[in-house]
């Protein structure tokens, strides 16, 4: 089909739609003020006064941070605005979100997105060298070749160190030590990036006022909580600790875990582990505060030679 | 045995009916876990083709977990009704597909023959549809249950008011009742899931909706979903309980990984239909899942589609009220993005219709899939069509306490709106004298909590 046939065709369209009254033209409607579907034009939300040009040079958005006034109450004309000021601040759930129709209204459906966003992001996101370098950290590789989607998808490699991670865990890091310390990537790069900062220093220091040897820590990328059989294998200490990130939550990434195993082996499972979980600032368990319980843990697993299921009989 | 076909010149061949099941599947990332998946997708296809010519009879007789070893495989085969077994176990289940989809097929007739199936033969049918095949098939067989109101009425839609809180403030959950009741949610259920599981905390949380749904005479009931035995505890001490939950595995050894058997929830039935305080005569809420079974290794290398089937079949026992998958809570390594878990979602509801369980679906995702809220808004409307009895209703979707993401207060009058559905007919007249709704549409008042403030 030709440019010629197809405004043919289009034209005999139109006239059709005109002569059914489906389609008005400016000619046929000469008696209404605005060429608006009387649909639009119905509708009372729609601003109808013509706004004033200007030219978009003189256009000037700049927002402040809408995750800082995330509890704006948005309900139209409560009943009780006191009230639904109390009530929202009863719950961190999104309540008093108001509406557009039976939709949202637009600055809570753009807050949802963003907070998914950067739970996404940090999904997919990897720990910054920089931050790795500053704490001395060498990086180890689980069997996941294929990226985060592996990583993702096959949870049964994420727990098993590869033949190099092996060859260079054994090369640097000193054996039989009484604390490893491991950091892994987990569910979040944000969660590390967040915490390692506070709470290494105090793992560190905990652990020497405590007249035990710390080892070499390391990094592992695409880790899951299993790998701490293979490290326990590897370096024979008494206490691992692996900090890693957890799944993320809807606008909360840096929510980090440390799960501790007492001479964790092959086989080793969650009952055999202890885990200080919901380490972040502001709402979470301080990671200062984590830090100096998670020493305190790794001393009573030494004390009772036991951890998980065994150390709570044990105690 | 031999399962075997040429497609496009090449030949195909299955080991055994196991594998040519799970080979039939859409693609799901849990059956590759489980080494049950197709490695083409030429071999799915002709999975699908030798499958399409098994008779319904061979899938019966061969059960995911044999008879002997496992208590779930013998409840269902043991509620088989034999006599309409024998009028289509000769059925191909190609033909099978067919038949549920023909015009002349009544409701009524897919009814009778649902009570002479396995759930290895609707599963396997299952595997032989389309997406609109389910959406189809499944709006066919609308399943009714009553408790204080109706639930899967044609024309209806329900929405379960779901207000956890991550510390179980009472204060922060009767909030969050509040905003969805001024939606239009709550007329399935106001089911909490509590962080504390003890019967205190389960007990507290019981009486104060309890006295929410007393205060405001709503036609509903409320369960708190703690594990099933917290739950008779608190009916045996004089709890209010609407609703008695429990999640379901669909093999023995998942669900000793749940902690219960077929044993427990028979004595947990009785002491529902003795205790709870709705009319009823359905007082069960179940939930289940694909990849639960994998996830505790007890799926005996078959493939979850089969196992969740299995868990529909478990349920029907209890003449439920509601049961739910949670279709997209396991995590990517079953279910790995939007298509599959849009996939699986209506598959569980087609496959809980054809068992005759009044079924709906927490249509969701957890933040490490592939999927965003586009996408469960997509599946609440493909199952919308499908006459799906109920979905979650949530503070805009989002689970503070579960950390995971579902559909919201505000979907359920959507969703309505859209395909010209109400609630439930005893609640769509609560909201009516409550002044929510009228016509089917949200008044102006709806979508303020406050309206419940002053008693």
């Amino acid at each position: 089909m030709d440019d010629t046939q197809l405004n043919a065709l289009v034209d005999a369209i139109v006239r059709e739609l005109k002569a059914s009254g489906a389609v008005k033209t400016p000619a046929s409607s000469a008696g209404t003020p605005a060429s608006v579907p009387s649909t639009l034009a119905s509708s009372s939300t729609v601003p109808s006064k013509p706004r004033p040009q200007s030219p978009v040079s003189s256009l000037s958005i700049d927002l402040p941070d809408p995750t800082l006034t995330r509890s704006t109450p948005r309900v139209k004309n409560p009943k009780d605005a006191d009230g639904l000021k109390a009530l929202m601040a009863s719950t961190t759930a999104r309540i008093g979100v108001g509406r557009a129709g039976p939709r949202y209204s637009t600055a809570e459906l753009l807050l949802f997105q963003g907070d998914h966003a950067v739970t996404q992001d940090a999904l997919y996101r990897d720990v910054d060298q920089k931050l790795l370098d500053e704490f001395n950290l060498f990086t180890v590789q689980t069997k996941i070749t294929g990226g985060k989607q592996e990583y993702l998808l096959r949870p049964d490699l994420g727990r098993l160190l590869n033949d190099d991670a092996k060859r260079i865990i054994n090369e640097k890091c000193q054996k039989n030590v009484n604390v490893q310390l491991v950091v892994g990537d987990g569910l979040s790069a944000a969660a590390i990036e967040a915490n390692l900062r506070q709470i290494f220093p105090v793992l560190k220091q905990g652990v020497q006022t405590a007249g035990l040897t710390f080892g070499t820590p390391f990094f592992v990328k695409y880790a899951r909580v299993g790998v701490m059989n293979d490290v326990g294998e590897l370096i024979k200490p008494d206490v691992v600790i692996l900090l890693i990130g957890e799944r993320p939550g809807l606008g909360r990434a840096e929510s980090m875990s440390a799960y501790m195993g007492y001479k964790p082996k092959y086989g080793d499972t969650d009952a055999d582990r202890d885990v200080v979980c919901n380490i972040f600032e502001n709402g979470g368990t301080n990671p200062l505060e984590g830090g100096a319980f998670v020493v305190q843990i790794a001393q009573k697993m030494r004390k009772h030679q036991a951890s998980g299921v065994k150390l709570k009989l044990a105690n | 045995m031999i399962l075997r076909t040429k497609l496009h010149g090449k030949t195909y061949e299955f080991p055994d009916i196991r594998l040519l099941m799970g080979k039939a599947n859409e693609e799901k990332s849990g059956d590759r876990l489980a080494g049950v998946g197709a490695e083409t997708t030429a071999e799915r296809v002709a999975a699908k083709f030798v499958l399409a010519e098994v008779p319904l009879w061979v899938l019966h007789d061969n059960p995911a977990v044999p008879y002997d070893d496992d208590e779930i495989t013998r409840l269902i085969h043991d509620a088989v009704d034999q006599t309409i077994y024998n009028e289509v176990k000769d059925w191909t289940v190609g033909e099978f597909r067919e038949w549920i989809l023909s015009d002349k097929t009544s409701t009524e007739m897919i009814r009778r023959v649902s009570n002479g199936l396995t759930a290895e033969m609707i599963a396997g049918v299952t595997k032989l549809m389309s997406n609109l095949d389910l959406m189809y098939a499944a709006k066919k067989i609308p399943v009714t249950a009553y408790c204080n109101n109706t639930i899967g009425k044609p024309g209806t839609l329900s929405s379960r008011n779901q207000p956890n809180h991550p510390t179980d403030s009472p204060e922060g959950i009767r909030a969050e009742i509040y905003e969805g009741l001024s939606y239009g949610s709550g007329d399935s259920v106001i089911g909490i899931n509590p962080v504390d599981d003890s019967y205190g905390s389960v007990a507290r949380l019981l009486d104060m909706t309890y006295d929410i749904i007393k205060t405001w005479n709503i036609p509903t009931q409320n369960c708190l979903l703690a594990h099933v035995t917290t739950q008779m505890k608190c009916m045996q001490s004089g709890s209010p309980v609407g609703l008695v939950f429990q999640s379901l595995a669909g093999s023995q050894k998942g669900n000793d990984s749940f902690g219960i058997s077929v044993g427990m929830m028979d004595e947990a039935y009785e002491m529902a239909k003795k205790y709870c305080f709705p009319t009823g005569p359905n007082y069960m809420y179940f939930e289940t899942g694909q990849g639960s079974e994998l996830s505790a290794d007890a799926h005996n290398g078959w493939d979850q589609l089969v196992l969740e089937a299995r868990c529909y079949g478990f349920a029907k026992r209890y003449s439920p009220y509601q049961v739910n998958t949670v279709v997209g809570f396991i995590g990517p390594e079953y279910l790995y993005d939007a298509r599959q878990i849009q996939r699986a979602g209506l598959e569980d509801h087609f496959m809980g219709k054809l068992t005759g369980i009044s079924m709906g679906v927490d249509a969701c995702y957890t933040n490490h899939a592939r999927a965003d809220q586009n996408a469960i808004e997509n599946l609440a409307v493909m199952l919308t069509a499908a006459g799906c009895n109920y979905f979650m209703g949530l503070p805009m979707g989002d689970d503070s306490m579960l950390s995971y993401q579902s559909t919201s207060y505000h979907d359920a009058p959507t969703l309505r709106q859209l395909f010209n559905l109400r609630p439930a007919p005893e609640f769509e007249k609560w909201m009516e004298e409550m002044g929510l709704i009228k016509n089917g549409i949200l008044t102006d008042k709806a979508g303020d909590p406050t309206i419940f403030l002053k008693r």
